[in-house]
This record gives C-alpha cells, structure tokens and sequence, in this order.
C-alpha cells in the first residue's frame, strides 16, 4: 500500500493561500470579538429589533413560498419543453443572480411602481399599489431570489431518469399523479436545496428591498435594512443583529453540506 | 382476446416496420439482437412512442391509429409493463410501488393496498412490503417488478428483457418462476429479449425481429429447425446457405454448388449441420457428392466439441472432435477438404 505524499507547499502559494483565507475569517472574528454580549439579549428583545426579525421571517418565507409556486413550473419548462429562445429566456430569468440589487430594485420600481408600466394600471384599476409596502419587500426578495431556486430545480429534473415517469404512466398515471407522486419525490434533494438557498438569500436581500419598498420600521424594514440604520444610531445593537444573521447563514451553509456543497 | 399492431415508425437511424397479433393462448417472445427496435416496439405498444403509420388494436379497441387521428394516451391503455431495469420507484415502499397502480386508477388506498398485499402473497414476497426496492435482491426486484404490473389487471402484459438484470446463477431460477407465473395470467404476453435461451425456455411463439422487421416467426421448434435469416442460424449454430434448387442441385447465391437429395426447385433455403461436415486433408474417397477445397481459418472449442471455420468455394462450420483437430492438425491452418453427404443438406422454401 502507498500512502498519497503529503504536497510540499511552495511558500509564495502558501502565503497568499493563507491572506485569502484570513481575509474571510478576520472579520469574523472582529464580530464575535466585539460584540457587546452582556447586551445581547436587551438588544434582541427590543421592540423594533422584533418587529424587523419578524418581518424578516414573513417576506423570506412568503419570498420562499412564491419561488417554489413559480419556479418549479419555470424550472420542469425549462427542462423539458424545447422551444424557441429558451436559453435566452432562461438567461434573463437568472440575471438577477448577477445584477446589482440596487439595479434590480429600480427596475421592479419602473414596472410595479406607481408610474410604472404595471404598477400604473394595478393602482387605477384595481387600488393596488405595490411600491413601499411589505408584498413589495416580498416582491423583491423573490425577485433575487427565485433564480436560485429554478437553476437548482432545473439542474434536478435534467437528472432525474425520465423512464420512471414512463413506468408511472403504464400504471395508470395522469399528468399530475405523475408529477405528485414520482416527479416531485424524486428530485426532493434539489428541491430542498434551492429553497433553502433561495430563502437564504431573501433573507439577506438589501439593495432591491430599500429601493423598491424603502425602510419603514414594521413595514418594509427588514433585517438588513435594521443593521444597516442601528450602525449609525446604536452599532452595538446592529453587531448582535449581524449575529443572529451570521448564525443563519452558518445553519444553511451546514444543513447543505451534504446536499448541495458535496462535502469531502 | 386478441392484439392486432401494425406499427411502422422512423426513429432516429432505424425504422421499424412490424406486423403483430397475439391472442392469449400463447407466450410470444419477440428475439433479436440488439439495436433490432424490439423495445421500441414494446414502447410504441405502451403508447410511449407515437406511430407514424399502422394500427394497435386490442380486443377489438383501437389505441392508435395515425390516419383516424386516435391515439389513447398511455395511461389510459390496460397494460401492463415490467421494464428492462424494472423501475421501482426508490422512493416507495414494496407495497406502495405495487399498489401504485390501483391507486392512480383512483382505487382507494385500503382496497389497494389488500390487493397489492395479495399480489406479494402470490409473488412470496409479503415478508417486503415495507422494504424499499433498493434492499432487494435482482430476483425480488423483477418480481415486485411483475406484482406490480399485474396489480391493475391489464390485459396485455409487456415485459422488456425480463431476466436480463440479472446474474447467471439465480437467472435460471427466476426463469422458472417467471414461467410459472406468466401459465397463471390470463391477458395476452409478449416480451422482448435477446437471448434465445429465454426466449424458447418461456414463449410459446417466436418472432425474429432484424433492423426493423420481422424475418421469421413460429414455434421455437420451427424457428430452430428451419432458420431464415444468418442471425437465427448463429443462435442455432447451424450452416445457413440460400439459392435456387433445380433438379437435385443447389445453386448458393454466394457461388458453388451444392448437390442435395431433396427434389425441391425454385428459390430455397439450405441448412447443414457442422456435424455434417467432414474434414480432410487428403481429397477423400468414396460417395459423397459434395466435396470441395478450402482453408482451416481458426477453431473454437464448444464442449467436448471443436467448431472450425473453413472458407473456400463455399465456407461452412465444421464440427469435429478435439483429437481429430490434432490428428489433421487443423489448429495450424492450412489446405483441407471438405465433404457433406447429399442427404445431409436440409431444404425448405425461401
């Protein structure tokens, strides 16, 4: 038996190796360092702190929600209906994932917004106005977030062996027992994997929520948005909140290990 | 009971053309090599792969038929197919894949599951219902496989390569079992493989499909005793020659000529049995009126047998024993000749 020998680290690949790395764990070592945990709980439990964490969990999971009603079915055309400019339309759906979110934010404005070419007609016809409300902050969320979801589904329902839905269909199976009862069970791993990620990532949104539905306090005013304001007003609050964040993050970056990162 | 399929389509390099009909008395196994459309066939019964011309019709009810514009969508045909690497859904228990198809057919979840639970009585298999698929072993496999098919009660049983999943030492098990219980189903089965052995060991009836088409069809007994077409004469292990019979003599389409005893005429088949065929290095003497030159090519051993290519005016097998391959030392190659007695060259009609 040969053992594989150990790589000689060359110094100059080591060190730079090595910057990199510390520039990830450097901050957050400063966060944990610094933050004021002897207030951590005064901190949590105030008010508005609740009212932004609790909004925050509505429109990440509402976000959530509206990605897998639409995304899923985005993500099965997209895998299995040949048309026409179906990479180009797949691109655009995904340009989120790489757009500035401010861009995005003003881009929603311009369709949904009062004067914009939807919002205009949603407000005169039906009394809907979208813009700076808490469906705009899901509104939002989804927009940077779905795409997550459809790629990750995408990907799943490209893998799945077609021929199971075949023997579904020799059995006696319609469209939808099809898609409830062996589809949809067999790709659940992708399934779970872009939800978590897409709900990660509303969860995180910023720049297209302060844009689109601004940062009113137990309306619009997410997480992010509260961080964000209490570093100027109380920065030892906002280091506790950037916690809670941070403490998220970690749980879905180590519940996707498995699934989704593909461990060593 | 009866099935009656044409079903001519053009899918991707090959295009199948093949007539059917089945009734319910018999196994029909459907042989051929690979790539011969024997599962596309199957699939286009399933109504998985749409006609371009022909018809399916089974007890009278047409499934599809491009010029009326019918096609019954396949979950709506009576079928039932157990697939080449079976298809069990993973994510199912061994009871809920064999219920599976009751309930999409909107049977209620305790009827179904006492039906399917009868089902894996029948099938020894009611100590797995709560297994999932992947515990199993090949054999249970392929039978949840059959359970499964059979729970809706089709009335045409399709199985793709049924044992081909399989290990050789528990295939000729399985076999039996198989065979067993295909006797006890009561619709019309039809199932596709390449292996002759399966094929003769459980249908009744043989259909030879090739590129597309069906080159011969009957008995087993018939197929083997009278092959048609050089791929059944392989299976069978026997000389197939073809030509135009005229007065006791044979003139083979590839040159040569044969002398035979039959009084056959007109466009005929020939076969010759590599046991027939004697080798000599010496011309022989004596009665036979077939001998010619050719050249040891290579042997083989079959047993306690030795099979040896010759090629010359016309190239055959022979069949030898080992000691007479080291006695003429065919093994080197080299200059022999053959003989074949007249009445050992079997004709029938093209």
């Amino acid at each position: 038996m040969t053992r594989p020998r150990r790589e000689r680290v060359p110094a100059a690949l080591g060190m730079l190796a090595g910057l990199g790395a510390a520039f990830f764990i450097l901050p957050l070592a400063g966060l944990l360092a610094r933050a004021p945990w002897g207030d951590a709980l005064t901190a949590l439990s105030a008010p508005e702190t609740l009212e932004a964490l609790r909004l925050s969990l509505v429109a990440s999971l509402t976000a959530t929600a509206v990605s897998l009603l639409l995304g899923v079915p985005l993500a099965w055309v997209y895998a299995r209906v040949e048309f026409p400019g179906r990479n180009l339309l797949r691109a655009l759906t995904t340009l989120p994932m790489v757009l500035p979110p401010v861009v995005g934010g003003i881009a929603l404005l311009l369709a949904f917004g009062r004067r914009g070419l939807l919002g205009m007609l949603l407000e005169r016809g039906f009394g809907i106005t979208l813009p700076f409300t808490t469906a705009g902050v899901v509104m939002a969320e989804t927009f940077v977030s779905m795409p997550f979801l459809v790629l990750t589904v995408e990907a799943g329902l490209r893998s799945l062996d077609s021929r199971y839905e075949e023997a579904a269909r020799t059995l006696g199976a319609g469209r939808w027992t099809v898609l409830g009862r062996v589809t949809l069970p067999l790709i659940a791993p992708s399934l779970f994997a872009g939800a978590v990620l897409s709900w990660a990532r509303a969860l995180g949104e910023f720049g297209a929520t302060i844009t689109f539905a601004g940062n009113f306090p137990g309306r619009t005013q997410t997480m992010p948005l509260a961080v964000y304001l209490l570093l100027e007003s109380r920065p030892e609050a906002s280091f506790i909140l950037s916690l809670v964040l941070l403490a998220v993050s970690l749980a879905v970056l180590v519940g996707l290990r498995d699934r989704w990162l593909g461990s060593p | 009971m009866s099935l009656a399929a044409e079903v001519g389509l053009q899918l991707g390099r090959l295009r199948l053309d093949v007539s059917l009909a089945a009734g319910g008395a018999e196994v029909v196994a459907l042989l051929g090599p690979n790539g011969a459309g024997k599962t596309t066939f199957l699939r286009a019964l399933a109504g998985l792969v749409p006609l371009d011309a022909g018809r399916v019709e089974l007890d009278g009810v047409t499934f599809e038929d491009p010029v009326r514009r019918v096609f019954v969508p396949t979950e709506r045909r009576p079928i039932g197919v157990v697939f080449q690497d079976y298809l069990l859904f993973p994510h199912l228990s061994v009871l809920d894949n064999v219920a599976f198809g009751l309930r999409s057919r909107g049977t209620g979840r305790k009827t179904a599951d006492g039906r399917a639970r009868d089902w894996l009585e029948r099938l020894d298999l009611a100590a797995y219902a709560t297994a999932r698929p992947d515990s199993l072993s090949g054999g249970q496999r392929q039978r949840v496989a059959l359970a499964r098919a059979l729970a809706t009660d089709p009335r045409l049983l399709l199985l793709d390569e049924p044992l081909a999943a399989l290990d050789a030492s528990t295939r000729a098990e399985v076999r039996r079992d198989l065979k067993r219980h295909l006797a006890s189903f009561e619709g019309i089965r039809l199932l596709v493989t390449h292996d002759p052995l399966e094929a003769i060991a459980l249908a009744d009836r043989l259909v030879v499909l090739e590129s597309g088409t069906v080159t011969q069809s009957g008995t087993p007994a018939e197929v083997t005793a009278r092959p048609r077409s050089q791929y059944v004469a392989d299976l069978v292990g026997v000389n197939l020659f073809r030509g135009a019979a005229a007065g006791g003599v044979l003139s083979l389409a590839g040159g040569g000529l044969l002398a035979v005893a039959d009084a056959a005429a007109g466009d005929v088949f020939a076969v010759v049995h590599p046991r027939a065929v004697a080798v000599h290095r010496q011309r022989p003497e004596g009665s036979p009126r077939n001998v010619w030159r050719g050249r040891a090519e290579g042997v083989e051993l079959a047993g306690d047998r030795a099979r040896v290519r010759v090629s010359g005016e016309i190239s055959l097998v022979a069949e030898v024993t080992p000691a007479a391959v080291a006695e003429l030392a065919l093994a080197a190659g080299g200059e022999v000749w053959i003989s074949v007695k007249a009445t050992e060259v079997a004709v029938y009609p093209a």
